[in-house]
């Protein structure tokens, strides 16, 4: 077994030479992978990189670890299968916004509401790459790419909404471009028991520079990030603003207010700024949050842990299940299961006696 | 039991098919009635027939479900031709099944579902009297199914509709005594049925009675036939059906190869039984996983066999054609993985609980690239035991996808199995490799197969994926060399497989004038008719495939010894058209895509045309 105190960095490096780009947001999230694995505490044959198609999915190639380079959008299926075969091991799904999100969503679905305890890393850069240049599921309304002259006229997904609504246990947004941000939010789905879904923002620097920029120019920077920290109010921009919930008309919504500058808990017009609470059974609130920003513009945008709550998962019922079955019924013997039905024998004597 | 009066006659053999509305209880029915005869000591083959729709609108032609049952006491192969009976329950029972009636064979009919509307439902005029034409042609019995049934049932605290649904039991009563069977087996499995719910214990128990002793009672049937014991080789034995018995060959397999069974699958017709049958045997470490579809059954199996276990996913035509593109992943990483098709007419939706052999192409052929996949097949419902069990040991020992062809007609038919001596069964050997030193992924033994380095073990860290690879490293390597050399080494691997198959077994005549060449469901018909030919003095033989790519090195040897060959298929010429362009030769094809298996009397004839004088 390998000494996993000893496990550095190097220990997941690949001797191959990385392929994408220079300048692709995949370097940072390759490196970023690369050094929170040696501090998980696990020995390196454990894990296991699987990943689907596109730019993202080339990522197994890169590490040192055993992987696994699918088909388009299948990632998951075989991840699960892994994960089932051998619960013992680190099963992480790579993937991309056009992998996991338009050919592989159903996969992604059913990966997530089985709590299959997988850690998806799902880069988004809101393009094909790999195809060189077309919209994606999570390409903005509008966009002019080689497939939409015109336009795009889909309606884009929500990878974390999508996530919670699929039932997530722990869904997390981080950026590419922030790796110290990345790091701790790798950790934590790292450490989280079931599908951790983990969207990463990532400039594609050819086919779309610059989709992220509004999280890191200093300009923007502080109004459009919303940090997320267990425990601590919603509030941005330098603590001058903050997240309330509005229950105005008929739907319950979150809006911006400024902060009371002489008591940051509450705004100015005396509402309470919303206390961040990603361990909470329910998730509708967490949904709200992923919204902010990405779907519901004039606000930022959340970064961090949105979901984590620890509910049974698949692979753990699995074997449950089946440690129960071998207790009620023992362990199955091949001979009895095939003597078990209604048999008959047949005699030289029964032969020769007729009817 | 009142004893028999009426004279007896002594029968070789008989079939018999009990049809009704799909509620009408006739695969119980059939179920039934076959036990019974196994457990008699007759050889059986049974062959239920049912529609798509689960329950189509009562009365209807659509909803005409049917169970034929032939049983002898000689060994059979099929379940018959002909029918010697025909119990039929209502108008649209009669109407779709006449015509397979032997000519003055027995017609049984519910008379009481002979009313103008259910005439009308089955496109009779109301006031038809159907017998009329076949009068001459049938000894017609009709039977007041119904009001007897409610009758014998006469006081018991139940709903009249739950009193008419012990109707079929009435049949079988009918049924056993015409055939001088015994009502035990059935009495003792209505006791371990219903014994906790007395009512329905009792009624089913009255109705079948009441039916033994109309047939005692009444005139109308003059007398009763006895179909002898057949001459069995001796053994334990118990009826099977080809999913059961294909599930128990995965299990069985999977102990031979020392790991945990694991199947990724998603339900659909005829092949939904397996992935049942499976999710039973958790107490044998075996896990099923229901994927959310096709692509993600044979998906997570590829992940399972990648970890180290004996991976399968099953389905039918349209579900290979979802996983076609995983079939080649495996193909090019080496895994081992049993995909069993379970094949139904097409197609796309076709007719999902009908029986056809045409996905042989499309498993042989239908992926992109060069994607050389083994296939096998098995000739009948218990000998899917062995075929799954061949299947699980190809794809092991070669580190190989592999395809296992079942078809509706084997999945859901039943036959004796003698049951195996589990101790002849030989070991399957793995290529799980755990030496750091001598490591790496696309190294290979004498028979190609790659090693099989699983997740977890320290030092053997790799990744496979879907891009061409270069041998032993299975580094990506897109270069034209390789790709020539890792498709050649691909073919080579498959083709290699022959080299250790036992040699063909002939039947019948070793050398002479035909040779009937098949695979998969059609053996017993074949079988039948080969008999029928050397019993009257042909020179035939009959060769079956169990392995059909690659194809086994002795096959040309075989041919060159008869006159003709002839392929008969379940399709249009698929194994035909493969071996005309292997072997050169002038192989007739005798094929049929009508839902149906071959009539025995069908071969026997085509055969003998070509044969032309003795």
């Amino acid at each position: 077994m390998t000494q996993t105190q000893e496990l550095t960095k190097a220990d997941f490096v690949s001797e191959g030479d990385v392929k994408w780009c220079p300048g692709c947001g995949d370097y940072a999230i390759l490196s970023s992978v690369q050094t929170v694995l040696p501090t998980l505490g696990i020995p390196k044959e454990k894990f296991c990189f699987v990943s689907g198609i596109g730019c993202s999915s080339r990522f197994p190639y890169y590490m040192d670890t055993y992987g696994f380079h699918t088909i388009h959008g299948r990632a998951p299926t075989v991840a699960s299968g892994v994960k089932m075969a051998n619960p013992d091991l680190s099963v992480w799904v790579v993937t991309g916004d056009g992998d996991g999100l338009s050919i592989g969503a159903n996969h992604t679905v059913h990966m997530i509401r089985r709590n299959m305890d997988l850690k998806v890393l799902l880069f988004n850069n809101r393009i094909y790459g790999l195809t060189k240049g077309q919209y994606s599921p999570t390409s903005e309304k509008g966009k002019v790419t080689k497939t939409s002259v015109y336009g795009s006229i889909d309606n884009p997904l929500n990878p974390v909404a999508f996530a919670i609504a699929s039932g997530a246990t722990f869904a997390a947004r981080t950026n590419a471009a922030n790796p110290k941000h990345m790091q701790e939010i790798l950790k934590a789905a790292a450490d989280h028991k079931g599908t951790a879904f983990v969207e990463i923002l990532q400039n594609c620097n050819i086919f779309n520079d610059g989709a992220f920029a509004k999280y890191l120019d200093k300009e923007t920077k502080a109004e459009e990030n919303l940090i997320l920290e267990e425990g601590k109010p919603l509030l941005f921009n330098n603590d001058t603003q903050g997240i309330v919930m509005s229950l105005e008309g008929s739907h319950p919504r979150l809006i911006v207010e400024e902060v009371n500058t002489t008591d940051t808990s509450v705004s100015i017009t005396g509402k309470k700024f919303l206390v961040h609470d990603p361990k909470n059974e329910d998730h509708t609130l967490s949904y709200l949050i992923s919204q902010l920003g990405v779907s519901l513009e004039g606000t930022p945008t959340a970064m961090g842990v949105l979901r984590a709550v620890r509910k049974p998962t698949y692979d753990e019922v699995l074997y449950e299940q089946e440690a129960q079955a071998k207790a009620q019924r023992g362990v199955g013997i091949l001979k009895k299961l095939i003597y078990s039905s209604d048999t008959w024998t047949v005699t030289e004597e029964s032969q020769a006696a007729g009817v | 039991m009142v004893t028999q009066e009426k004279p007896k006659e002594t029968l070789s053999s008989v079939t018999i098919r009990f049809v009704g509305d799909s509620g009408d209880g006739m695969q119980l029915t059939g179920t039934q009635f076959t036990n019974t005869s196994a457990l008699f000591g007759n050889d059986t083959s049974t062959y239920p027939n049912f529609p798509a729709e689960i329950r189509a609108p009562q009365g209807t032609l659509a909803g005409v479900s049917g169970f034929q049952i032939h049983f002898s006491s000689n060994n059979i192969h099929t379940a018959g031709d002909h029918l010697d009976v025909l119990v039929a329950m209502n108008p649209a029972a009669f109407k779709t099944n006449i015509n397979d009636l032997r000519q003055n064979g027995i017609l049984i009919i519910n008379e009481d579902a002979f009313s103008a509307s259910n005439l009308k439902k089955a496109g009779f005029k109301e006031d038809e009297d159907v017998f009329s034409r076949y009068l001459n042609k049938f000894r017609i019995y009709k039977v007041p199914i119904t009001k007897m049934t409610l009758g014998a049932l006469d006081g018991l605290d139940m709903m009249a509709k739950a009193k008419e649904r012990c109707k079929n039991m009435f049949a079988l009563g009918l049924t056993y005594w015409i055939y001088s069977r015994s009502l035990d087996p059935t009495l003792e499995w209505l006791e371990s049925k219903f014994g906790k719910k007395p009512d329905l214990f009792e009624s089913n128990v009255r109705a079948l009675k009441a039916g033994y002793n109309y047939g005692n009672t009444t005139e109308i049937f003059q007398n009763t036939y006895e179909v002898p014991k057949a001459k069995i080789v001796p053994g334990v034995y118990r009826n099977i059906t080809g999913n059961q018995a294909i599930s128990l060959g995965f299990v069985a397999a999977s102990e031979l190869v020392g790991k945990t069974l694991f199947i990724g699958s998603y339900p659909i017709t005829p092949a939904t039984e397996i992935l049942q049958e499976l999710s039973m045997y958790k107490n044998f470490g075996v896990k099923t996983f229901q994927a959310e579809d096709e692509i993600a059954g044979i998906g997570s199996a590829i992940g399972a066999a990648f970890a180290g276990q004996l991976a399968i996913t099953t389905t039918s035509g349209p579900g290979i054609a979802l996983k076609s593109e995983f079939m080649n992943l495996a193909v090019i990483t080496e895994l081992p993985v049993v995909i069993a098709d379970i094949q139904r007419g097409g197609p796309s939706t076709g007719l999902p609980t009908k029986t056809e052999q045409t996905d042989l192409l499309q498993v042989l052929y239908g992926r992109n690239g060069e994607s050389p996949i083994p296939v096998v097949a098995a000739r009948s419902p218990s000998d899917c035991f062995l075929a799954a069990i061949e299947a699980c040991r190809i794809a092991i020992e070669y580190m190989t996808p592999v395809v296992i062809l079942s078809d509706t007609q084997i999945a859901i038919g039943s036959e004796p199995w003698k049951l195996p001596d589990l101790e002849t069964l030989k070991p399957i050997h793995t290529r799980i490799h755990e030496d750091i030193d001598t490591f790496a992924p696309y190294r290979r033994n004498d028979d190609l197969a790659r090693q099989w380095a699983l997740p977890g073990t320290p030092g053997c860290e790799h990744t496979i994926g879907g891009l061409e690879k270069e041998n032993i490293t299975g580094k990506v390597n897109l270069s034209a060399e390789v790709h020539e050399e890792m498709v050649k080494i691909r073919a080579a691997k498959v083709k290699g497989i022959a080299d250790k198959l036992p040699p063909l077994e002939v039947y019948g005549e070793q050398s002479g004038d035909l040779l009937f060449l098949g695979w998969g469901s059609t053996y017993g018909a074949i079988r039948t008719a080969a008999d029928e030919l050397l019993a009257s003095g042909y020179k035939v033989g009959q060769v079956h495939l169990r392995h059909i790519n690659p194809l086994p090195n002795d096959l040309g040897e075989i041919f060159s010894r008869f006159k003709h060959i002839v392929v008969p298929e379940l399709n249009s010429g698929q194994l035909l058209m493969i071996l005309r362009a292997k072997f050169l030769i002038d192989i007739k094809g005798i094929n049929q895509v009508n839902t149906k298996p071959f009539a025995v009397s069908d071969l026997v004839s085509r055969a003998k045309e070509l044969i032309g004088d003795k």
